[in-house]
């Protein structure tokens, strides 16, 4: 079990450097571009060149890259080109609203998904059929025109819940939640839908499996075959749906906080892309594929101790 | 643990979710195409979806000759009007006073250009990654699949907006990314379908008759690939439009161009004084992507066929059970002093869309306490639905028919309550593969725990001391240790033991045993027998003893049933059996059995 997770742990991390410094490589590529989207048009060539030897763009990629890593090293992801402030704490202010977003999300798709998805698998009929049309909606509308149909109809026409802004946790959390509702709600229905029909995937094949037939055979009733044996059995394909539907979820969560005004990372990294604060939106890019690292290696890991055969070994 | 990477391929990483983890089925290609189309022509939803996308082509095409006015006219007057208000623009203006409808219209072409774009860079790279993957395998295979995995873990709509600084306002640059970003759905579908190609012989009888290697690629495989990708490319191009309306709408389109999320994200900032105007760009986007996931799902069920095999309607299957009550039955009343009889037996299954096919068909057979029956025919002879039926366990497609199952004059096919209580009580199981049949999640102690107690009040100590006993008595040399262990850490003999036990433990009368030995190493086998016949002998079960096997008859049936083709051909006591064989097909099969060639 130890050698799995090491196993994962040296892969996971293998992903977040190589991707990082494609990323890096790529955005970072044309200099002289960048300075003159910090100025503006109208700056002089001597000034963008100028800016450009502040900033280190004039630099070849890879330098600047091997110093960027330097700084990682050191716990600092460089500093924005126009506030000055350091790419770290801008993330901090950020990670809050995404994350409480996320976490939010990931917990009640797993719930209602493992709940709809098992409920379809055993019972079959409409619950079924209601399953295979949402799954279809989910996939089909994107999640952001689905949010923009909740402001529309809840926020705008009924009035019932905020259209936009964020309130702190800590602020006030009544306000918090109420400020969540549509966004969680938006991603949800994408999500529930996809997880849902693929968990019911997984819970059909394992009712299809031998095992069960001979525990039925015991005199066992069938609901507590679903729960003791079933589940336990679709838990691993279930962890990877999911893992699956979070990753998918977090370019969703980009357009969800654009639709809500919510200051989360993705908003950061909306806002710095188009002016072209690149160290702010490799942040961002960092964060992103340290939260995918994270669900895939936690989804592994788990997956992997339910299974005695690989926590055995 | 590498399933993890690899079982949901496709979409599913990306922003839009379809079911694209279908496994592809490479040999349902060219033979089957104008069956497939017709089924296609018979999908109303398909003909639908199908007929939208024309519309859309169409209008995007046609666009300056559709559209009542340029894009980019202004009517101030109609700034933030509402759709269907009594100005000049049917769709209303947007807050520059610009008409919708046409904008959207116009707006269409950019969706066309980026579709393509999409499709055709996904497509490429992929088929052609996965072509030289799957043909050269080896180091190229390696690398390209970590590529492959490592784009799949990442949200694409993250990456675009950080390369923005990059692509700029393009989004036909930002579509050709996308369409890298998705190619890996398509690698892995094609990878996947030139291994299994790579493997078959047409390969190698190519490769003798002298094609060069690319020409055998090009020709096999790209034929077997083309049904997987075709379906693929219909949720491709869904989350391609979700992601260019997405990028458009987070405002990192070009402005100067009408696009649908250009149009959609100036309607929704307007959203308090124009409330309506953001439903004709959610709609028109939504219906869009609904179309080609529509068709994708359509195209999956055409080209996949077994996809969507429905079960048989209702009536079919009481008209099946009408015409066989219509037959003279013999006799429902039970065997004398059987304890268990089962009567004009009948199990159908749905054969194509309608019909009813039955596997069994009017089986009569009896056990009696203390006696092994043997139930003996070839793989497919319905022995094994037979005895299902006899547990209530049958799989969810078959049908009963007709018949009865009485076990102590109660008929318990017709009602599954009892047939529920009799299981594990009064009927047990004893299955052909040990392995697959233990839940290799939960140890043997608990497993076997937990269906004692399912059916008897006992305290988890008094079942786990009833339990030792067991494994004790069918064999096991330390049952504490195997009571603590998971099913891969036993063999098949121990687990087959395992099973007994927990088909014995809640002391029934009858055991319904599925080809009980033929899973099991020789040398197992003969030990197996002896416990049953042990077992019975101590306890005076009845069993059903299923099997092809004429050896495992010989040495422990009393009484067998002969099965060919859903009805009992010949029964009769063991001895009188091997002596005198009354039915042809009993003879054909004693002589196969001890043909020298078969032993």
């Amino acid at each position: 079990m130890i050698g799995f997770t090491l196993r994962r742990l040296a892969s996971a991390l293998l992903l977040v450097v190589v991707v990082t410094c494609a990323t890096f490589l790529l955005i970072f590529s044309d200099g002289a571009t960048i300075a003159r989207a910090t100025l503006g048009e109208s700056a002089t060539q001597e000034a963008v060149e100028a800016k450009a030897v502040q900033l280190g763009l004039d630099q070849p990629v890879v330098t600047q890259y091997l110093d960027w890593v330097q700084g990682v090293l050191h716990g600092s992801l460089g500093n924005s080109y126009f506030t000055g402030e350091p790419v770290t704490a801008m993330l901090l202010t950020r990670l809050p609203v995404t994350l409480s977003l996320t976490v939010i999300v990931v917990l009640l798709t797993a719930l209602i998904s493992v709940l709809v998805g098992t409920l379809a698998a055993v019972r079959g009929g409409w619950l079924d059929r209601g399953l295979q049309l949402l799954a279809v909606a989910g996939a089909a509308v994107p999640g952001f025109i689905v949010a923009i149909i909740l402001v529309l109809t809840v926020a705008v026409g009924w009035g019932a819940l905020p259209a936009t802004g964020y309130v702190p946790v800590t602020t006030d959390p009544g306000g918090w939640a109420r400020s969540l509702v549509l966004p969680v709600l938006a991603i949800l229905v994408g999500s529930v839908g996809g997880a849902a029909q693929q968990f019911r995937g997984a819970i059909s094949d394992v009712l299809q499996q031998d095992f069960v037939r001979t525990l039925r055979s015991r005199g066992i009733g069938e609901f507590p075959i679903v729960a003791r044996h079933v589940l336990r059995a679709a838990a691993a394909p279930g962890l990877t749906i999911l893992s699956l539907q979070t990753i998918g979820m977090l370019g969703g969560v980009v357009l969800i906080e654009q639709v809500f005004a919510l200051p989360g990372v993705g908003d950061l990294a909306l806002e710095t892309t188009m002016r072209s604060d690149v160290p702010v939106v490799m942040g961002c890019v960092v964060f992103t594929v340290l939260v995918v690292v994270v669900v895939n290696l936690v989804a592994d890991v788990v997956g992997a101790w339910i299974n005695p055969k690989v926590r055995l070994a | 643990m590498s399933t993890v990477q690899t079982t949901q391929a496709g979409l599913d990483a990306r922003d839009a979710r379809p079911e694209a983890g279908t496994p592809p089925g490479p040999r349902d290609d060219g033979r089957g195409g104008d069956a497939a189309l017709r089924r296609l022509l018979h999908d109303p939803l398909a003909l639908g979806a199908m007929g939208y996308v024309a519309l859309v082509v169409v209008v995007g095409v046609f666009a300056p000759l559709i559209a009542p006015n340029s894009p980019n006219f202004v009517d101030l007057s109609q700034a933030n009007a509402a759709p269907f208000s009594d100005g000049d623009f049917l769709l209303g203006g947007d807050s520059s006073g610009r008409d919708v409808l046409s904008r959207l219209l116009w707006a269409t072409r950019g969706t066309l250009v980026a579709c393509v774009i999409v499709l055709v860079v996904s497509t490429v790279v992929g088929v052609v990654g996965g072509l030289l993957a799957g043909y050269f395998r080896g180091r190229t295979e390696v690398v390209a699949s970590w590529i492959a995995d490592a784009i799949m873990a990442l949200p694409g709509i993250v990456l675009l907006i950080a390369l923005y600084s990059v692509i700029g306002p393009s989004i036909p640059t930002a579509m050709a990314v996308f369409g890298v970003l998705i190619a890996p759905a398509n690698y892995r579908l094609v990878r996947a379908v030139v291994a299994q190609v790579r493997g078959e012989l047409y390969i190698d009888a190519a490769k003798v008759s002298g094609l060069s290697d690319l020409r055998i690629v090009f020709r096999h495989v790209l034929t077997a690939v083309r049904a997987p990708i075709l379906i693929q490319s219909g949720y491709v191009l869904a989350a391609g439009i979700g992601i260019q309306a997405g990028l458009e709408f987070l405002g990192l389109g070009n402005p100067s161009v009408p696009s649908w999320g250009g149009v959609l994200e100036q309607a929704f900032s307007a959203i308090y004084l124009n409330p309506q105007g953001v439903v004709a760009p959610a709609v028109l986007v939504s219906l869009t992507t609904l179309a080609f996931v529509l068709l994708g799902n359509a195209l999956r069920d055409a080209l996949q066929g077994s996809g969507r095999r429905r079960a048989a309607t209702a009536d079919r299957v009481a008209e099946a059970r009408a015409a066989r009550a219509a037959r003279p039955s013999p006799s429902t009343a039970p065997e004398a002093e059987a304890l268990v009889t089962v009567r004009g037996l009948a199990i159908g299954y749905p054969d194509g869309e309608s019909d009813v096919r039955a596997v069994v068909d009017g089986v009569d057979l009896c056990v009696h306490r203390g006696e092994i029956h043997g139930l003996v025919g070839e793989s497919g002879s319905g022995k094994s639905q037979t005895a299902f039926a006899m547990l209530g366990l049958l799989p969810k497609d078959a049908t009963v028919l007709g018949g009865a199952v009485l076990f102590d004059g109660a008929d318990l096919l017709a009602d599954p309550r009892a047939m529920r209580r009799a299981r594990g009580t009064r009927i047990a199981y004893v299955p052909q593969e040990p392995m697959s049949n233990l839940d290799p999640t939960i140890t043997i102690g608990r497993q076997l725990t937990l269906g004692l107690r399912a059916v008897k009040r006992m305290s988890k100590d008094q079942a786990r001391t009833h339990l030792l006993g067991l494994l004790g008595r069918v064999g096991i040399a330390d049952p504490e240790a195997v009571f603590a262990m998971y099913p891969h850490q036993i063999s098949g003999g121990m687990a087959q033991r395992v099973l007994i036990t927990g088909a014995i433990a809640g002391d029934p009368e009858l055991i319904v045993a599925d080809e009980p030995t033929t899973a099991l190493d020789v040398t197992v086998q003969a030990d197996v027998l002896a416990l049953l016949r042990e077992l019975r002998d101590e306890r005076g079960l009845g069993m059903l003893l299923v099997t092809h096997d004429l050896g495992v008859v010989a040495d422990i049936c009393d009484t067998v049933s002969v099965m060919r083709h859903g009805t009992i051909v010949e029964h009769q006591e063991v001895r009188a059996l091997f002596a005198a064989p009354e039915h042809p097909y009993t003879r054909e099969l004693l002589s196969s059995a001890l043909d020298p060639e078969e032993a």
